[in-house]
């Protein structure tokens, strides 16, 4: 290692080079040998940068590579070729004790939590602490400070056995930030936790984000997980991130089939089934065009149909639509019918409001 | 009942309980480093060795299919060389260990390789030592099933003790067979296996009071 271990305290702000992503993957691939002796691929020449301080949400289906992807961070798995750079130390190359003691600065919670059932709450807190060397005094307040930071300091002397889900994860996360990490590794945190107790973890690891500094990559099939926690997002699909960049941008305006996949099921995006039923892709008479509009940022709460009615004299006939906050920005949308004559003339309309338009098809 | 058999029994059942219990301990301290480095050797573990994995399970399996009795007899020479002499309850000690150690080894094994690999992955990933994960994770985990383990190991001790006699290790069994069988006194069987039988129950009892004791995974009222 080439830099002494920091505190959580090490704000990116107190850096003296900033700028510099804290996580690094460079032209990564991984094969694993297969089981008719097939190599599978994992991950194709994947790069990938998280930001200090930042929050990265990487989603994608299962056996996407997203798993994979993750665990190369901390070196839990090794790339077959490609360079894994997480505070300026290659975690491929780093012999074992090395390895090890960079894993101090990279903390990583759990799907199915990974407590053990021999250990209290604060006792498995300490487990990475004792790990360290740390002397038991100093193990003592540490434990009492990462239990406060969770809420869970009336849990402390409670067996996992004896928690729920959502505290189960609270005691992960604490004994994540034990050693005082840089990163935090969030393997599907919260994908076997009802959506109440999901929020609140996520609100847990933001509010954590926010007041440690401390950088988050999370893996997860969930866009919701993404938008309501992540900055940015990767969406990996076959091994290869295939569409990457802040949340607003990429759930707004997505550019790739995936991606739109994942949006299908978010509000606003899906047809009502009784439009989706009839929606042909060529106009024939008497049909009318649908058209979806995307209202972004200063233009979501904008009049625009009323407008589009006085000025142009255009009807539209709302199908379906919903504002809603993304990474704390309005967007809304709009799914409506438009006559078939009057279809160039309303996109040019829409188009000089800087609204996005996308014409999903006709319906009789 | 007369003094003079209960003095006899007395005497057996000693007899037992200290072959017993040096061969279970002897039994555990070589089983236990061995039970885990069956859990951990396999390709792709802890301690990868996959070939010396394969040597000892073949030497474990070997050690368990060959019938006690002939195994008491077949180490004769060994267990002079251990023990000075190859007749009596000391020596009769050696068989009674080396028949227990595989024994506790798989059931060690088995209890380790019951402990959830999550536990394993979250250990590695908080930066702990191969040493440290067999230590402060898999052992303490497998707690409960070790006990249940020993504690079966144990009982079966007793029941191998029984075969002892005849190498002039004496105990329970032994006088069982002298004095019930070929001198034809029911009444000894019959006390000999009330006395054997109560010891089982005895150690079963305290076996699963304190595996439930340990066991966090399950609440308790």
């Amino acid at each position: 290692m080439n830099a002494p271990l920091g505190y959580i305290g090490d704000r990116p702000s107190q850096r003296l080079i900033p700028a510099e992503p804290i996580v690094r993957l460079e032209r990564i691939s991984k094969t694993f040998p297969g089981r008719d002796g097939q190599p599978v691929t994992a991950l194709r020449e994947t790069d990938l940068s998280v930001q200090q301080g930042s929050i990265l949400g990487v989603i994608g289906r299962s056996g996407a590579g997203k798993s994979t992807l993750i665990r190369l961070v901390n070196g839990l798995e090794k790339p077959t070729t490609g360079k894994v750079i997480v505070d300026g130390a290659d975690i491929a190359a780093l012999p074992e004790a090395a390895l090890r003691h960079a894993r101090r600065s990279i903390g990583m919670i759990f799907q199915h939590f990974n407590l053990l059932s021999s250990r209290t709450a604060a006792q498995n807190v300490a487990l990475p602490l004792e790990v360290a060397g740390y002397d038991k005094a100093e193990i003592r307040t540490r434990v009492e400070e990462l239990l406060a930071l969770v809420g869970l300091t009336d849990k402390r002397n409670r067996y996992p056995s004896e928690l729920s889900g959502g505290q189960k994860q609270r005691v992960g996360i604490a004994r994540a930030l034990a050693t005082k990490p840089k990163v935090l590794l969030s393997d599907e945190a919260t994908s076997a936790l009802d959506p109440e107790t999901t929020r609140s973890i996520l609100d847990l690891l933001g509010r954590i984000n926010a007041e440690l500094g401390l950088t988050i990559l999370l893996i997860t099939h969930e866009m919701a997980v993404i938008r309501s926690i992540a900055r940015e997002v990767a969406v990996i699909e076959g091994g290869r991130i295939v569409e990457q960049g802040d949340v607003f941008e990429v759930f707004t305006r997505p550019q790739h089939e995936v991606t739109r996949s994942f949006l299908a099921d978010e509000a606003g995006r899906a047809l009502p089934p009784y439009v989706a039923g009839r929606l042909r892709s060529e106009a024939s008479p008497g049909s009318q065009a649908v058209v979806r509009i995307g209202f972004r940022g200063p233009h979501a709460t904008d009049p625009v149909l009323s407008r589009l009615a006085r000025d142009l004299n255009i009807e539209t006939n709302i199908l379906s639509g919903s504002v809603d906050e993304i990474a704390g920005r309005p967007f809304g949308t709009l799914v409506v019918g438009v006559p078939e004559a009057a279809l160039a003339t309303t996109l040019d309309f829409l188009k000089q409001y800087g609204l996005d338009t996308e014409v999903l098809g006709h319906v009789a | 009942m007369s003094p003079e058999m209960i003095r006899l029994i007395a005497a057996s059942t000693g007899e037992t309980l200290y072959m017993v219990a040096v061969a279970a301990l002897i039994a555990t301290a070589f089983g236990l480093p061995l039970g885990i480095f069956l859990a951990t050797s396999g390709k792709g573990e802890l301690f990868a060795a996959p070939w010396v994995n394969r040597v000892l399970g073949v030497v474990v399996n070997a050690t368990r299919s060959t019938p006690f009795i002939i195994l008491v007899v077949a180490i004769i020479p060994f267990t002079r060389l251990i023990a000075g002499t190859s007749i009596g309850t000391s020596a009769a000690i050696v068989p009674l260990t080396i028949a227990a150690t595989p024994f506790i080894a798989r059931l060690i094994e088995g209890a380790i390789r019951e402990v959830d690999q999550g536990l394993v992955e979250a250990a590695r990933a908080f930066g702990a030592s191969p040493l440290q994960i067999v230590l402060k994770v898999l052992v303490p985990e497998a707690l409960p099933g070790i006990v249940l383990g020993l504690t079966l190991a144990i009982v079966s001790l007793l029941g191998f003790s029984a075969m002892v006699g005849a190498v002039g290790g004496g105990g329970l069994g032994d006088l069982g067979i002298r004095y019930g069988y070929q001198r034809f006194m029911p009444e000894m069987m019959l006390a000999v296996v009330v006395v054997l039988i109560v010891l089982v129950q005895a150690v079963q009892t305290i076996g699963d009071r304190l595996a439930r004791h340990l066991n966090k995974r399950i609440r308790h009222a």
